[in-house]
């Protein structure tokens, strides 16, 4: 009786030593999760969610804080792959999904107040203080953040329409006429 | 000359539709009064446009400049004014837009000043650049720039050059008849390739069914005095792959992750040896190529034709019967329908062929997958079919990937075996290109958020740099505030008279009035450093002058000396450098 006594607390505290060790020396430092969460975010960094930008919005995930539905940009498809990573049930988005958008700076009206530009959280815009500014399409994220700052209204969003570097076989369809 | 031949896996055996159009030999097809040449004709770099609206150009005359060393560039296929350079309907599946140089004829269709010359006479490099500005790209149908494809790896010597003239889709017959007719150059065209990549040997691989090809290239090897082997090989579709030719004629299996110049082996398909050698050895650029037109026309032929020759007027030369519902630019089996016949012939442009109803009849349904595993047994490059199929379907994309999808060379055999009609390629191209354009969207987002993070610490770096700014402003502020203070202490010991110090402490009041006098004499002695350092600047805008100038200097100066002096103090020059802290 005492010989297994003694010997189950042997293993306890045994294994009890390496769990602790391993804790220490393992430590992964940060939090994995949000990092994984980030990667699955758009990067657009508009803050739609509330969150000033992806990484505090991932955080806000991770800690439960925030619901996985507040990202418009990333779409029902982001939401999915969030469901999809964190275990949870998947939700309509909060608010309305729209197509890929980029900006554009009407040139003649801009009047170089660099507003804009401090706007940008990618730094997407080149422009100089009394200079006309523009847009870097490629860079763009479409996160709307300059158009409100601009005092001439000179920022639109266009949707990206679809060209040959962006084209894709549609996924084939049969058609229920042909079938039938 | 018998020569051992390997077997490739899979493969399947259509009908080949070959015989009406090769009945006629090429013919010149007819330069049409405007031709749409798109810019982007080749794998890689978009050529940019080197000619301007209203400009005058001559057949042959360079109207895109090869971007970049994967470019390829763009000729005027005839001579005749640039009428525009706008977006156009492309030889593409999507019927999208992409930039076209829109020539005018003239009717004169004269050439630029051509310079032949002798690839053994010039550095390689030289000549892959003139191939590069020649425009010579892969004319199977692939249209990578061929330049690219001419350098031999370092590690590997370099044993083969294949030279494809297999030829393998149904209905294509645009290779055989250039072999038929002009084997002649093709074989010094293999020469030009062979001396460039230092290959060993040559060996032209032709499929069975076109002996007349194989007489013609043998007849022009023995009338050349050159080693090279024309081979015979067996007619099965997709032996004209460039994986599968160099598998028949070497045994070499080039693997997924490899190029075939790391085994010793590089693939050319005969018309891409053809415009080489034109290029080089008649300066003529690559301005009109071979294609096959047939179907269900009522002439079906090759033809040459000018690149950016609408495929309207290209048609209409086969005379279409009046059933024709449909094209096909590229063969059956791997070629798409043309989204609009406005779209130009271009590089890429092999075949063309006018389907009806009857000729290709829509397919039947599509049905379950049973799992019978003839797809993966026709497979030409040992996938599972079946498997890519249902993670394709179920957009499962990264178990495509597991699964090798992007070794499918789409050459449709798993289709055509497929007894449950599933349209497999179609599922395949659809995954790809989903995956292409997920990885494009999460490079952005990654560069995206490396550049907010830069900018974020950017920020943090001027918020920083600012607040020291402010700190150290305020800390001399202060200290000034300090001196002045001391200042009008000094003074008042100063002065006994007026106020008598203290009694009770004078030798308590001493050493202070000592040190605030020692820091008193410091600043001072700053601040008439200072102002001799203003004094040594002097502003920049007077030191090179002319003489002119100066005199009006002179005058202004005498100007303003000869003025009032109360109503205008003269101006004590004042030099600001940014990111000094503003004077008091």
């Amino acid at each position: 009786m005492i010989t297994t006594l003694a010997i189950m607390a042997l293993g306890a505290i045994v294994l009890g030593a390496a769990l602790g060790y391993a804790s220490i020396r393992f430590r992964v430092e940060g939090d994995p999760l949000v990092e994984k969460i980030e990667a699955i975010l758009p990067q657009t960094q508009c803050g739609q969610c509330g969150y000033p930008g992806c990484k505090p919005y991932a955080a806000a995930i991770s800690s439960g804080e925030a619901d996985i539905n507040l990202c418009p940009p990333g779409g029902l498809d982001g939401v999915r792959k969030l469901a999809d990573l964190l275990g949870r049930e998947v939700k309509p988005l909060e608010a309305e999904e729209k197509p890929k958008q980029v900006a554009i700076i009407d040139e003649r009206t801009c009047i170089g107040c660099t507003l804009c530009i401090q706007a940008c959280p990618v730094d997407a815009i080149v422009g100089a203080a009394k200079q006309m500014h523009t847009i870097i399409e490629p860079l763009c994220t479409g996160c709307e953040l300059c158009v409100k700052p601009c005092p001439v209204e000179c920022i639109t969003m266009q949707p990206i329409t679809e060209n040959l570097d962006n084209w894709k076989w549609k996924y084939p369809v049969i058609e229920i006429k042909r079938a039938a | 000359m018998l020569r051992r031949l390997f077997n490739f896996k899979g493969g399947v055996k259509p009908q080949t539709y070959k015989a009406p159009s090769v009945q006629a030999p090429i013919g010149l097809a007819p330069v049409p009064s405007r031709l749409f040449v798109p810019l982007h004709q080749n794998i890689g770099g978009v050529p940019n446009p080197l000619v301007e609206v209203g400009e005058q150009v001559l057949k042959g005359q360079l109207i895109g400049g090869a971007d970049g060393w994967v470019s390829a560039a763009v000729h005027a296929p005839t001579s005749g004014v640039v009428l525009a350079i706008e977006k156009h309907v492309a030889a593409h599946p999507s019927g999208l837009p992409t930039l076209t140089v829109v020539i005018e004829a003239d009717g004169r269709d004269q050439w630029m000043t051509r310079t032949p010359v002798d690839h053994r006479s010039l550095a390689p490099e030289r000549v892959r650049e003139i191939l590069r500005d020649a425009g010579v790209v892969g004319l199977g149908g692939a249209v990578f720039p061929s330049h690219a494809k001419l350098t031999a790896a370092k590690a590997v010597a370099m044993d083969e050059l294949v030279i494809n003239g297999a030829e393998c889709e149904p209905f294509m017959t645009c290779d055989d008849l250039l072999m038929r007719e002009r084997a002649e150059e093709i074989v010094r065209g293999s020469t030009i390739f062979r001396d460039l990549l230092g290959a060993r040997r040559v060996l032209i691989g032709i499929e069975d069914n076109k002996p007349e090809a194989v007489a013609a290239m043998q007849e022009a090897v023995r009338r050349l005095a050159v080693d090279y082997e024309v081979v015979a090989v067996p007619t099965r579709y997709p032996a004209g792959g460039a994986k599968q030719l160099i598998r028949v004629l070497t045994g070499k299996e080039v693997p997924a992750s490899k190029r075939s110049t790391e085994l010793g082996v590089q693939c050319f398909n005969v018309a891409t040896v053809y415009t080489a050698y034109r290029a080089l050895a008649h300066g003529e650029p690559v301005i009109s190529r071979i294609v096959t037109l047939t179907g269900n026309v009522l002439q079906p032929r090759n033809w040459e034709v000018r690149l950016g020759t609408p495929l309207r007027d290209f048609a209409a030369l086969g005379q279409p019967k009046a059933d024709t519902s449909n094209y096909l630019m590229g063969g059956p089996m791997m070629g798409f329908e043309v989204p609009s016949l406005d779209a130009p012939v271009v590089k890429a442009t092999n075949c063309l062929i006018a389907g009806s109803p009857a000729l290709f009849p829509p397919s039947p349904p599509e049905m379950p997958c049973i799992r019978c595993g003839a797809c993966a047994d026709a497979c030409p490059h040992e996938l599972q079919p079946f498997e890519l199929y249902w993670f394709s379907r179920a957009r499962n994309f990264g178990k495509t990937q597991e699964y090798h999808i992007f070794d499918c060379i789409e050459c449709g055999c798993c289709s055509y075996v497929c007894p449950s009609h599933i349209p497999l390629v179609q599922y395949f191209r659809f995954a790809k290109s989903e995956i292409w354009a997920r990885e494009r969207e999460k490079n952005a987002a990654d560069a995206a958020k490396a550049r907010f993070e830069l900018r974020n610490a950017r920020d943090e770096r001027e918020k920083a740099e600012k607040a020291e700014r402010l700190a150290k402003a305020a800390a001399a502020r202060t200290a000034e505030k300090k001196a002045a203070a001391a200042e009008a202490g000094a003074a008042g010991a100063d002065a006994p008279p007026s106020r008598p110090a203290s009694p009770a402490d004078p030798v308590a009041a001493a050493p202070a009035l000592d040190a605030e006098a020692i820091k008193k004499a410091t600043i001072v002695a700053a601040m008439e450093r200072a102002r001799a350092q203003r004094a040594a600047v002097q502003p920049r805008n007077t030191d090179q002058l002319t003489a002119e100038q100066q005199k009006e200097v002179a005058a202004v100066e005498a100007r303003r000396a000869a003025s009032p002096a109360e109503t205008a103090p003269p101006a004590q020059p004042v030099v600001v450098r940014e990111g000094e802290p503003d004077q008091p």
